[in-house]
C-alpha cells in the first residue's frame, strides 16, 4: 500500500495522482499494489460520501481518476491476475425509463467495492431481467428508475421473477428519484436505497465481504 | 366571460397572490403540474396528445373543470410537441414513435452536446456556437448548418459578405433552412393553440399559474450543453470556464423570462431547478457555481415586477439558509422532497412555500395516507398563510381518486 497515492487519490487530486502513478510504474512498482492503493482510496472516498463530506460530483471525479489509473495499470497485469470478486449483482433501469446517471454511479461503486456487476443498461424489459438472472445467477438484483412510471415496471419485474421461480434466489433492491418505503412495499422489493453507498451496504449485508 | 366566472377568476388570482405576498388568503390555494395525467384520465395515449391538439385541449379542460385547481398550466408548449420535434428530427428527446412506446412519457436524452474544449467558442459567441455546432447536433434536420461560416463574420460588403455568405448557397444549408421554416410553422401552431386554451380557461374562471419559463444558468449549461457528468467534472477541471459560461447565460435566461411575461401579461415565472440539490454538489460548490447567477436572475426578475417560481427538485434541505437571501414576499418556492417544516421555519417570512405530496402516496398510498399528509402540510406550512398545496412533482401516473382526495381535503380543511 502506498500512502501517498492513497491520499492523493482520496483527495481527488487528478493530475497529481495520474502523474504519481506513472512515476511509480516507471520505477518498477508492482501494478497490483497500485490497484490495492486505489481501492483503499476508494474506500476513503466512500466513507467521506457517507459522512456527507463528499457528494456525487466527488464520486464521479473519483471514478474518472480510477479510470485513468486503470488505463495505465491494466495492460501490465497478467491474465487472471485481477482480484477475486465477492458476489454477483445484476443491475438495470427498468422498462420505459431511460435515466442512467444514478444507476451508473451505483454500478461503479459496487464494482470498486469488489462486486461482480452486470449492468443491463436502460429501458430493460422484465423478461430480460428474468433471463439474465437465470444466466448470471446474481445474489442481488438492483432495479433503478427515475420516473413514476418506473413503479409499475419495477412491480412487473419482481412479479416476473416470482413467476419464473427465481424470486427466492435473489434479494431485490430498488432506487431512484421518487423511490421510498411506500414504493418498496408497492413493488415488493426487499429494500430500497437512497444513494450508491446505501446500495453497497445492502449488498455487503446480503452477500458479505469486507466493510 | 360569464359574470360568475369573472368573479371566480378574480378570487383565484387574489388567493394565489395573497399566498405569494405572504398574506393570509381565504383558504390554502391548490395548484398542480398535471403533466400527462389528463391524457391517462381521458383514456388517451401519450402519443395521441402529443400529436392531436384537439385531444390535448379536451383532456386538459376535463381535468381543469373536474378538479378545479386555483390556477391551471397551459399544456401546449410542453405536450403538443410531436409535429415540431419531427420537423427538426430532434435528438434530445425520446417520445412515442421515436424511441418510446405510445404510452410512455417523453424523456430527455442526456449528452455532451458541447464538448469540454468548446467553452471558448461558446463564450465568444453563444449564438454562433448554437447555430453552427449545437443545433446540428440536437436536430438531425439542421445538420447542414455545420457548413456555415461564423455568423459574426458577416459584417459588410468587403468584410464577410463574399466568404461568409457563400455557404448559404449549399444544398445542405438550403435543406436545413427549409426544415427551420417547417418547424417555425409548427411552433406557430403550438402558440395559437396555447392562446386558444388560455382564453378558454379564462372564460371558465381559471388564471394560468405562470406566464414565462426560464432556468438557472448552471442548469441550462448542464442539462442541454455539457451533460450532468460533464459539468460535474468541469467544476474540478475548468472551474473558471463554468462560472464564465453561467455569467454568459444569465442575461439570456433573464431575457427569455422577461419577453414571455410581457407577451403573456402574467408576472409569474416558472424555474425548474435540476442540479443544485443536496448531494449533487457540496455547499461550497453550490455557493460558488450554482447560486450566484440564479440569485441574480431572480433578483432581476423581482426588480421588473415578476414573481420567480422555482421548483426545487429533489431534496434541498441543506440549501435553505442560502436560498433565503432574496426580497421577501415576491417569490414562490415549490419543493419536491425538502423537509417542509424546516422550510417553513427558515423561509416562512421570506417566500411562499409550495408542495409537496409525494407521488409515491398519490400512486401507491391509501386515501387516508394522502389526507394525513395534506393535513400535516396545512398545519405546519399553512400557518399564517404563505403556502400553496401541490404534489411533489408532475402528476403523470397518479391515481385519480388519490388526486381527488388531495383536492377535496385541501378545499375543506385549508379554510383560514
Amino acid at each position: 500500500m502506498n500512502d501517498k497515492l492513497v491520499h492523493l487519490m482520496a483527495d481527488l487530486k487528478e493530475k497529481e495522482t495520474i502523474a504519481f502513478v506513472k512515476e511509480l510504474i516507471k520505477e518498477g512498482a508492482d501494478p497490483r499494489e497500485v490497484l490495492d492503493s486505489t481501492r483503499a482510496a476508494m474506500e476513503i472516498v466512500g466513507k467521506r460520501f457517507e459522512k456527507e463530506e463528499y457528494f456525487i460530483p466527488d464520486l464521479v471525479m473519483a471514478g474518472e481518476i480510477m479510470k485513468g489509473i486503470s488505463e495505465i495499470v491494466k495492460p501490465l497485469l497478467k491474465k487472471g491476475e485481477s482480484s477475486l470478486k465477492k458476489g454477483r449483482v445484476l443491475i438495470g433501469t427498468v422498462a420505459g425509463d431511460i435515466h442512467d446517471i444514478g444507476k451508473d454511479i451505483v454500478t461503479f461503486m459496487l464494482d470498486v467495492s469488489g462486486f461482480d456487476v452486470l449492468d443491463l443498461g436502460i429501458d430493460v424489459p422484465a423478461s430480460t431481467f428474468v433471463e439474465k438472472t437465470r444466466e448470471f445467477e446474481p445474489r442481488v438484483v438492483g432495479l433503478s428508475g427515475f420516473l413514476t412510471l418506473a413503479f409499475d415496471s419495477m412491480k412487473k419485474t419482481v412479479e416476473a421473477l416470482e413467476k419464473a421461480g427465481l424470486r427466492d434466489r435473489v434479494k431485490v433492491m430498488i432506487g431512484g428519484g421518487q423511490i421510498d418505503e411506500e414504493v418498496r412495499r408497492y413493488v415488493r422489493a426487499d429494500a430500497y436505497g437512497k444513494d450508491a453507498v446505501a446500495a453497497v451496504n445492502l449488498c455487503r449485508q446480503w452477500i458479505g465481504g469486507r466493510s | 366571460m360569464k359574470e360568475d366566472a369573472a368573479e371566480l377568476y378574480r378570487q383565484r388570482e387574489k388567493r394565489v397572490n395573497d399566498a405569494i405576498a405572504l398574506r393570509v388568503p381565504d383558504r390554502v390555494p391548490i395548484e398542480v403540474l398535471f403533466g400527462f395525467f389528463p391524457a391517462k384520465y381521458s383514456g388517451m395515449t401519450i402519443e395521441e396528445v402529443m400529436y392531436d391538439p384537439d385531444k390535448l385541449f379536451d383532456a386538459q379542460l376535463k381535468v381543469l373543470l373536474e378538479f378545479q385547481p386555483d390556477m391551471d398550466q397551459g399544456p401546449f408548449a410542453i405536450r403538443f410537441l410531436g409535429p415540431l420535434l419531427e420537423a427538426l428530427d430532434f435528438k434530445q428527446l425520446k417520445w412515442p414513435g421515436h424511441g418510446m412506446t405510445t404510452d410512455h412519457t417523453y424523456q430527455f436524452v442526456e449528452g455532451e452536446y458541447m464538448t469540454a474544449d468548446e467553452y471558448d467558442h461558446f463564450l465568444l459567441d453563444p449564438s454562433d456556437f448554437m447555430v453552427r455546432k449545437y443545433w446540428p447536433r440536437v436536430c438531425g434536420n439542421l445538420k447542414g448548418l455545420e457548413k456555415l461560416a461564423p455568423l459574426h463574420g458577416v459584417i459588410t460588403y468587403y468584410m464577410g459578405f463574399n466568404l461568409s455568405i457563400a455557404p448559404f448557397s449549399l444544398p445542405e444549408v438550403a435543406e436545413a433552412l427549409a426544415a427551420m421554416q417547417k418547424a417555425g410553422a409548427e411552433a406557430a401552431r403550438i402558440a395559437a393553440h396555447s392562446r386558444r386554451y388560455t382564453q378558454k380557461a379564462r372564460e371558465e374562471g381559471f388564471p394560468m399559474q405562470t406566464g414565462a419559463f426560464t432556468q438557472a444558468p448552471f442548469d441550462t449549461l448542464g442539462d442541454f450543453f455539457r451533460g450532468t457528468k460533464g459539468l460535474m467534472l468541469d467544476m474540478y477541471r475548468r472551474p473558471d470556464k463554468v462560472i464564465k459560461a453561467c455569467e454568459k447565460l444569465l442575461p439570456i435566461m433573464f431575457e427569455t423570462a422577461i419577453n414571455a411575461t410581457r407577451m403573456s401579461g402574467n408576472p409569474r415565472v416558472f424555474i425548474p431547478i435540476h442540479k443544485g440539490l443536496d448531494g449533487f454538489m457540496s455547499e461550497e460548490q453550490f455557493k460558488r457555481f450554482f447560486w450566484p447567477t440564479l440569485q441574480e436572475l431572480m433578483q432581476g426578475l423581482i426588480k421588473e415586477g415578476c414573481n420567480p417560481c422555482p421548483l426545487w427538485e429533489g431534496d434541498c434541505t441543506s440549501r435553505l439558509p442560502i436560498i433565503k437571501d432574496i426580497p421577501a414576499g415576491k417569490a414562490c418556492y415549490a419543493f419536491e422532497a425538502t423537509d417542509m417544516s424546516k422550510a417553513k421555519e427558515i423561509l416562512g417570512e421570506t417566500v411562499c412555500l409550495r408542495g409537496n405530496v409525494p407521488l409515491s402516496l398519490l400512486i401507491a398510498g391509501t386515501l387516508e395516507d394522502v389526507r394525513a399528509y395534506c393535513k400535516e402540510l396545512i398545519d405546519v406550512c399553512g400557518r399564517g398563510g404563505g403556502f400553496i398545496m401541490d404534489s411533489a412533482t408532475g402528476l403523470d401516473d397518479a391515481k385519480p381518486e388519490n388526486v381527488k382526495a388531495m383536492f377535496e381535503f385541501t378545499r375543506e380543511y385549508g379554510v383560514y
